[in-house]
Parts: structure tokens; C-alpha cells; sequence
């Protein structure tokens, strides 16, 4: 019987059962940033404990962050020193700090493939939990608290018990404007937002295959909107292609000889699933977000949904949703006036999401009375989108053009909705209040619906916006 | 690192009902700014508390009838979205001991354990029987015996259920897995040796 990468992942790290059954799980890196790492320090210094292997963690700053001011000390002076914080902790305790001078400073799960730091076959740790994100290069990532940050400091491991795993193929051809971002929420808005609770997600079949690196992470991103703890694209040519020549990827004789080994990570093709689910690409379509969840979307040409008509499990959280929202069922997004426009975050804000959008902001200009807000991942990425003139093309639009960071994505530094702003956001949680704002409305959608809804001022099907 | 075991808690209860209760609606982001967690017990809820110039919404937890309860009912999916162990700091900061609701969201249920806040789930229709019961009787004092894993509030008795592993953790007082951990580190260092890490440049 053959076995899923999750299961050989797992077996490889694992250093044995614990007194309560769990299994006591060898973290291959860990990653670290400014706002669930300090008080794991903290606990580490009342424990009088040491980090047991320092080279196997990396931090940067990215959520409270300021995108515009960066020169310290920051006007915001709990952000000032929460970063100086994280950089004490990291000199005390021998780590890598992708720090802001560094040139190499971001979202953590932005960084970590970029360094060439996240590799197939290992396991992934990160006091947040979008570090599924990692799971596209063959990788086992979690997102962990910070007792267990404490844990994989001192003992590079943590106390865990096995996922069962869901295989999500997905086969077809994607109709043109439909992104990894449609997949993902797709496959939320059927699976549930709870559907994936005690599974990893193996996302597979060929339409994932036929996906580049950085929409497999956009995918792998979102699993835990979906309730997966984890999700994963098994390592394939396009993954070693992606990481050959990054800076902590193995060099020469070594890189030959870890593809050997990564190759033989990936699922075998007799693997047992828990659980198989087959989607159909061509019938995915440019999808929003209407509710306060992730799984609350729809088809940019469907209607929001009658309450009633949801399973009744759904049907108390859509009429908070709706009222929230001001929306009413029945109602259609497109053409629904916007505020506010947020391309970022780790779920969307790499290279590749750069350049698709501005291919149709390129000559195009941000509706008047739109606040659009344009934010890289990580300094990597502005520096690409430099050299490439893609900034200039979103700052002809009439985007502000920010410094890396989280930014609104969690509202945690100054950028955040105003009142009961709507906005077009590309990144992965519409929460209330997930923006800044309490009473502030987020409508989740692809960076290049993001566009089309800067550019028209409203939400927008980007297909005819842009035809 | 021993820790007093926890079988049973009691105390008054508070229900802050509704399904879906987010990571980011038990603590708002921007309450997350801070090195350490003291402090975050007054910012549980925030949003749905206070309005946005700081005025009380009335929220069941502000309410006298249940100043000083110590068990939070709510709904399904309790604690979704984010990893922040700020989310039960919050809770058990404001003078929480455990979680009565339909389901909870692993990571969120997984942080809880470790700080010994136990999350039972109970079935959604004895969830609101509890609610009325504490709304209307706010005196009565709520029992989660988690060996039997059984909830008596009142003339309620009810079963829960919680994952054998959390619970077995809870009752032997070993939900903080530290000292487990640190006791294998030998075998841990063995092992490292076999599993490349990313190369210094
Ligand atoms: S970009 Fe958003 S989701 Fe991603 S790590 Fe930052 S705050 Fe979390």
C-alpha cells in the first residue's frame, strides 16, 4: 500500500509517542515574526530554557509593520518596539532575522519560499496560520500557537496528533480570468469553512499541476479558511525549478542529490486517501465574497443567497452575514460601489500577481473617490516589480505603492477601513472587523478583480472590464 | 513542569451566543499589539462590546447578572481563523476557565488545551437549553466533570464530548507538553542529524 507525502512527511519526523498519545513531531523550520514570537521568548527566559537549534529559525517582521513610514523609531511606538522586540530576541538567541535593512524583509510566507528557506519533504512551523501557504513546495506546514512556538524553540519539536488527508483534484481548464483564487474559494464556499477540520488537503489532478508555483501557494494559503490545519501540492519539476539557485537551497552535488530525495516525498500513486474530492475547473468562474466568511461567496454573476434556502446549519451566520454587510439575498455584487481597493497579502501580493493585474491597469485609472492600495509581499517583490516598471504602472493608476508588510490585510498597523467601508480585497479573511474596522466590509476576490473593481469603482466582473 | 490536574469546573456561566465566533472577533488585531499577553482580558470581545467610541453594547459578559462567570457558552466552529494564542489568553485572562460550545476550530481548541482552558462541545440543542437556563437564572452554578464528560447545570444534565488525547492531558495535568518534550531531547538531537535543515548561505 503506498502512502500519501503527508504520511511519509509525518513518519520522517516523527521522534516518538508522548505520555498522552500524541506524537512528539521534528519541526524541519521554524519561522518566527514580531507579534506571536515575543511572549514564546518570554516564556523561554522564565523557563531559563535556550533555543535548541537556532539555525533552524528564521524571523521577520511583517504584520504591524508600517508600509509607509521607514525610518525608525516608528510614530507608532508599540509597533517601534515590538520590532526592536524581535530583534533583541533574535541577536539574544543566535536566529536569522530578515530585518527591514536586509533588503530581504516580508510576509513571513512570502519570504520563506523566496530564500529558497521552505523545501520539500520537511515540516514547517509558524505562529500564524497561513503557514499552509508553504505546503505548495511538497512541504508539511502548520500554523501553531505560541506555547508551541516556545516548544519548537527550545526543542524543535511540538506535541501533535496526525491529520487524516483529503485528496482535492481538480481537472479542466480554467476559463480565462479565472484564478487560483477562484479555486480556493470555490472549493471553500462547497468543502465548508469547517469541512477540512482534522485533514490536511492534498491538492492534486491536473489542473493543480498545470499551476505555477505562486498560484500553488495562493491555494495552499487558504486551506485553513477551509478548516485544514495543512495543505500540500506534492513536489514536481516546476518546484525544483522554482527553487534551484535560492539562497538556503542546497548548491551543487547536494542540490542533485535532495531532488533525488524530494521526488521520492511526493505521493505514491497507490497512496490511500481519507477522503477524495473532484472538482471541475471550466466550472469555476471569477468569485466574491459577500458574507463574513470565506465559504459566503459566489460566482461574480450569481446572486447572494436566500438565508433560508442555505442548510440550516448556515443559516444564522448568512443573516448576520447580510446584515453585517448590508447586503440583502437576491442581490448581486457586480456593480456594487466600493470604497476601498487592497491588492496584498501572502495569500495574493508575489511577483506573478503583480504582473498579471498590470497588464489591464497598464493606460487605466483608479475610479475617483476610490482609496487603492498596492502592497508586495516582501522587498523581493518590490524590487522585481522595479526592475520590471510594474510600480510605475500601479502608481500611474493611482495606487499608493506601499513598503512590504501585512498591511491591511489584518489592520494592525495604521492602514485600515474607515466606518463601514467596502472593500475589494485580494487577501484571504473577511471577517468582521478583519480590516481595521468594526464595522468595515471586505469583499474577497482575485488581484485582478481587485483591479477591475479599483478601476470601475465598483465590484466588477473583470472579464468585461477589461475585455 | 507539573501542573494540577483539572477534572471538573464550576462556576456561574455567560452565553455569548452565535455560530462562527472568529479568532478576530474574540480579540481584534489591533489589541494584539503588545510583548506580552497581561492586559488582553479586558479586550475579549472588544468589538462586540463597546461601540467604537468605547460605550458598553450591554454584551451578556457586561452584564451585572453575570459579572463573575467563569464558563463561556457559545456556538458552532467557536474560535475559527486565526493561530493567535492571544484568542484564549483573552478568555482565560478574563476569568475564564473553560468553553462550553457546538465544535471548535483545532487550532484554536489545541492553544486552549495547552493553557488548561478546557473546550467541551455539546450537541446544539442541550447548548441551548444551557443558554436559556443561565440568561434566565444567571445564579445557577454550571458543573463540567470532565472525566465523565458530563455537564449538570440546574435540573440539566448533558453529555459532551472532547478528544481523548485533551482530555487525558487535562486530568493528569499534563496539557502543557514542555516537560514531555525536553525529556526526549537526546533522541530528538539523533534524529536532527538525519533531517537537513535549509543551508546557510
Ligand atoms: S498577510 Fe494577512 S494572512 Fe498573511 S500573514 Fe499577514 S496578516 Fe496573516
Amino acid at each position: 500500500m503506498g502512502k500519501t507525502l503527508f504520511q511519509k512527511v509525518w513518519d520522517r519526523h516523527a521522534v516518538g509517542q508522548l505520555p498522552d498519545g500524541s506524537t512528539q513531531l521534528f519541526i524541519g523550520t521554524h519561522l518566527i515574526h514580531e507579534v506571536t514570537s515575543p511572549q514564546a521568548f518570554g516564556m523561554l527566559r522564565d523557563l531559563g530554557l535556550k533555543v535548541a537549534f537556532p539555525q533552524r529559525t528564521f524571523a521577520t517582521v511583517d504584520h504591524i509593520v508600517p508600509t509607509d513610514q521607514r525610518v525608525e523609531p516608528f510614530q507608532d511606538t508599540l509597533a517601534d518596539a515590538m520590532i526592536k522586540e524581535l530583534r533583541k530576541n533574535c541577536a539574544d538567541f543566535g536566529i536569522t532575522f530578515f530585518d527591514i535593512p536586509s533588503g530581504k524583509q516580508g510576509i513571513v510566507h512570502i519570504v520563506g519560499p523566496e530564500q529558497g528557506i521552505t523545501q520539500p519533504g520537511t515540516t514547517i512551523a509558524c505562529g500564524d496560520s497561513h503557514t499552509s501557504t508553504h505546503g505548495a513546495f511538497g512541504a508539511v506546514a502548520f500554523g501553531i500557537g505560541t506555547s508551541q512556538v516556545r516548544d519548537v524553540l527550545a526543542t524543535q519539536t511540538m506535541a501533535l496528533s496526525p491529520l487524516k488527508v483529503r485528496k482535492i483534484e481538480v481537472r479542466g481548464k480554467l476559463g480565462p480570468g479565472v484564478y487560483a483564487k477562484d479555486i480556493i474559494l470555490h472549493v471553500i464556499r462547497t468543502l465548508g469553512v469547517n469541512g477540512g477540520t482534522g485533514f490536511a488537503y492534498e491538492y492534486a489532478g491536473p489542473t493543480i499541476a498545470g499551476l505555477a508555483l505562486e498560484e500553488r501557494m495562493t491555494i495552499c494559503n487558504m486551506s485553513i479558511e477551509g478548516g485544514a490545519r495543512a495543505g500540500y501540492v506534492n513536489p514536481d519539476e516546476k518546484t525544483f525549478a522554482y527553487l534551484r539557485g535560492r539562497p538556503y537551497c542546497p548548491k551543487g552535488k547536494d542540490w542533485d542529490a535532495a531532488i533525488l530525495e524530494w521526488k521520492k516525498v511526493a505521493s505514491d500513486p497507490d497512496a490511500q486517501y481519507d477522503d477524495v474530492k473532484v472538482f471541475d475547473a471550466a466550472e469555476i468562474r471569477p468569485t466574491v465574497t459577500w458574507g463574513i466568511n470565506p465559504g459566503q461567496a459566489i460566482f461574480i454573476d450569481e446572486a447572494i443567497p436566500e438565508p433560508e434556502k442555505l442548510p440550516v446549519a448556515d443559516r444564522a451566520s448568512a443573516k448576520e452575514a447580510l446584515e453585517h454587510m448590508k447586503f440583502k439575498a437576491g442581490q448581486r455584487l457586480a456593480g456594487q460601489p466600493i470604497q476601498v481597493a487592497f491588492f496584498g497579502s501572502c495569500t495574493n501580493a508575489r511577483v506573478s500577481d503583480f504582473v498579471e493585474a498590470s497588464k489591464f491597469l497598464k493606460g487605466r485609472r483608479v475610479a475617483p473617490g476610490v482609496r487603492a492600495i498596492a502592497v508586495p509581499g516582501s522587498q523581493g517583490v518590490t524590487k522585481v516589480c522595479q526592475e520590471m516598471g510594474i510600480d510605475r504602472i500601479f502608481k500611474d493608476a493611482g495606487f499608493d505603492w506601499r513598503e512590504a508588510g501585512c498591511s491591511m490585510c489584518l489592520g494592525m498597523n495604521p492602514d485600515q477601513l474607515v466606518g463601514d467601508e467596502i472593500c475589494a480585497s485580494s487577501s484571504n479573511r473577511n471577517f468582521k472587523g478583519r480590516q481595521g474596522s468594526p464595522t468595515g466590509r471586505t469583499i474577497l476576490m482575485s488581484p485582478v478583480m481587485v483591479a477591475a473593481a479599483a478601476v470601475s469603482g465598483k465590484v466588477s466582473d473583470a472579464r468585461q472590464v477589461f475585455a | 513542569m507539573s501542573l494540577a490536574p483539572i477534572k471538573k469546573v464550576t462556576g456561574r456561566a455567560v452565553p455569548v451566543e452565535g455560530d462562527d465566533i472568529d479568532t478576530d472577533r474574540i480579540i481584534p488585531a489591533r489589541y494584539m499589539r503588545c510583548v506580552t499577553f497581561d492586559g488582553l482580558g479586558e479586550h475579549l470581545f472588544r468589538d462586540v462590546r463597546f461601540t467604537p467610541e468605547g460605550k458598553s453594547k450591554h454584551h451578556p459578559i457586561d452584564q451585572p447578572k453575570h459579572k463573575g462567570a467563569t464558563v463561556l457558552v457559545s456556538g458552532m466552529n467557536f474560535g475559527c481563523g486565526s493561530s493567535r494564542e492571544h484568542a484564549p489568553q483573552a478568555i482565560v485572562r478574563a476569568g475564564f476557565k473553560a468553553v462550553i460550545a457546538g465544535n471548535f476550530a483545532e487550532i484554536f481548541f489545541g492553544n486552549s488545551t495547552t493553557l488548561g482552558l478546557p473546550c467541551v462541545a455539546a450537541q446544539p440543542s442541550d447548548l441551548q437549553a444551557l443558554s436559556k437556563l443561565v440568561s434566565e437564572r444567571p445564579e445557577t452554578e454550571v458543573e463540567i466533570d470532565l472525566e465523565k464528560l458530563r455537564v449538570k447545570a440546574g435540573s440539566l444534565t448533558f453529555p459532551v464530548a472532547m478528544k481523548p488525547i485533551a482530555q487525558q492531558g487535562l486530568l493528569a495535568g499534563r496539557y502543557d507538553a514542555i516537560a514531555d518534550l525536553l525529556a526526549n531531547l537526546p533522541k530528538v538531537n539523533a534524529l536532527a542529524s538525519r533531517i537537513p535543515g535549509p543551508t546557510v548561505p
